[in-house]
């Protein structure tokens, strides 16, 4: 494979120590093996993801973004950038595009960012790492380079919805889209294309502020996944995974269930499968351990 | 009442719609909603908002505005952008909620104790702070919103959790002390004032010719 060359927005939960730490060290691993260079913007900041607004009103967070593009306009020169989380990618694009469509807001983000001595030209791509595998690489090579199929592994593809809107892959349907079920499938695992639950919202950031509410729909979430016979889910989200992840204790706790259902990245399952170590997959990361996947590294 | 709000009131008096096209993020498209109801029907928390999306816009253009502004509907987006998608005229509905809780709490008009208006300005202070959020004292100011009694139960409720995750090493205990942020922290300060000001002052924009035509 050619090698490929980003300009890396990894946000604020993919540092180390930080929420979705597995999903930073799964997408190194899997980057190395598809022989990609993810360059870091230096000095990235929040983008304030899509629960800062109550706070910071429209040019605030529109400049938060606009100051990433700018230093990877400054430092990253003709490099694409490519976001491992969703909000991080929706916030950025989002940015670029109402900047490109409203010239004096433009011109405004411009006076702002110059306070810190930066000046955004906006014409760089922003896109998401899901978008890379599907359309810069292609899902038949990532089949191409498997070592270890992760044979009878039935995984619910739970895409969520802000990988999937308001941008989405090219060519895939908001309301079902296939690309993560067919990812699935070339790394030698069983999709669950007719997964029901597979763009349903997990409650974002309102799982920290209205936790009812949003494990009601977090719990529909993993029962489809259980009345579809999944072992596991597979997310290319990092707060998907974590909301969907960790409070099976608490849904369990209060619906009288017996979830135990692990919640994996894609990027874990194509590093698995590309006979990866369960540590450089960060397996270890998992709070329930994906013994299936582990055993197929072991293997 | 806040300042801003009399004064807001004074200019738009006879019309909300004209208030909210000028003032809230993408207000200039409430009066494309032809009233569908896919909006609300799509909605993932539908069933708690008080008035869902496509009331909230007949509201607005019936000029229901302390209603409006008051609402903790708006409050209740989880920002899944599945309206936005589904709206047959594409209105940008999840923006103009979040536009709508933004300035309703710029006019001090949300409702007291509101979970995710008090949520998301944590988040937004904590993120300021170093430019990146620090997600160790976002659970804590999270758990200690309602004071330090319900913080401690709130903090002993989720302990077994905490643990779970810094086992994982997706917490860690030395964020307490520093932690993340960007090295720019001063310009990036400066640059967020700077643009809150220059957007401050296209609000004001708004008074001067409007108001000698109105008055």
């Amino acid at each position: 494979m050619a090698k490929r060359e980003y300009s890396y927005y990894p946000g604020c939960s993919s540092q180390k120590g930080a929420s979705s730490s597995n999903l930073m060290k799964s997408v190194d691993t899997m980057c190395e093996e598809l022989d990609i260079q993810l360059n870091e913007i230096p000095d990235w900041n929040c983008c304030s993801a899509s629960i800062g607004y109550a706070s910071g009103s429209e040019l605030p967070r529109l400049t938060l973004s606009a100051r990433n593009i700018a230093l990877s306009e400054e430092h990253n020169k003709n490099q694409e950038i490519v976001a491992t989380c969703a909000a991080c990618w929706l916030a950025t694009k989002e940015a670029a595009e109402r900047l490109k469509e409203d010239e004096s807001m433009f011109a405004e983000a411009n006076q702002a960012l110059a306070e810190a001595g930066l000046k955004l030209q906006n014409t760089t791509p922003i896109k998401h790492m899901a978008e890379v595998i599907v359309e810069d690489i292609g899902i038949d090579s990532i089949k191409e380079g498997v070592k270890k199929p992760l044979e009878g592994i039935k995984i619910a593809g739970y895409v969520g919805c802000q990988t999937n809107r308001p941008f989405g892959i090219a060519g895939e349907s908001f309301e079902n889209p296939m690309y993560l079920d067919n990812l699935i499938e070339a790394v030698g695992a069983d999709a669950i294309p007719t997964y029901e639950k597979k763009v349903q919202c997990c409650g974002g950031a309102l799982a920290f502020s209205e936790p009812e509410k949003s494990q009601e729909m977090i719990k529909g979430i993993i029962e489809a996944a259980y009345d579809n016979e999944a072992d596991m889910i597979a997310t290319p989200c990092p707060l998907c995974q974590a909301n969907v992840e960790i409070y099976q204790d608490q849904i369990n706790e209060k619906y009288n269930t017996k979830f135990n259902i692990p919640v994996v990245y894609y990027s874990q399952l194509i590093a698995v499968a590309y006979g990866r170590s369960a540590s450089d997959a960060a397996l270890d990361g998992q709070l329930i351990a994906a013994k299936q996947l582990e055993d197929v590294a072991k293997k | 009442m806040s300042e801003l709000n009399k004064a807001m009131i004074e200019q738009y008096r006879n019309s909300f719609l004209s208030e909210v096209e000028a003032n809230v993020e993408e207000g200039e498209w409430v009066k494309m909603c032809m009233q569908c109801g896919v909006c609300s029907g799509s909605c993932p928390l539908g069933k708690h908002w008080a008035h869902p999306p496509q009331e909230i816009f007949m509201m607005i253009r019936a000029g229901k505005r302390e209603e409006v502004l008051t609402s903790d509907s708006m409050w209740m987006c989880t920002s899944c952008y599945n309206c936005i998608v589904r709206c047959p005229r594409q209105l940008p509905i999840t923006h103009i909620m979040h536009g709508l809780a933004t300035y309703a709490k710029k006019l001090g008009l949300t409702p007291k104790n509101q979970p995710t208006a008090k949520f998301a300005e944590i988040f937004w202070n904590n993120m300021m702070k170093k430019g990146r959020v620090n997600e160790l004292k976002l659970g804590l100011s999270l758990y200690f919103k309602d004071g330090f009694g319900p913080g401690i139960k709130e903090a002993l409720r989720n302990k077994d959790l905490g643990m779970k995750m810094m086992k994982a090493k997706r917490m860690a205990a030395g964020e307490f002390f520093g932690g993340h942020g960007v090295k720019d922290v001063s310009g990036l300060q400066k640059m967020i004032k700077k643009a809150q000001e220059l957007e401050d002052a296209r609000m004001k924009k708004f008074d001067e010719p409007e108001a000698s035509q109105d008055g």
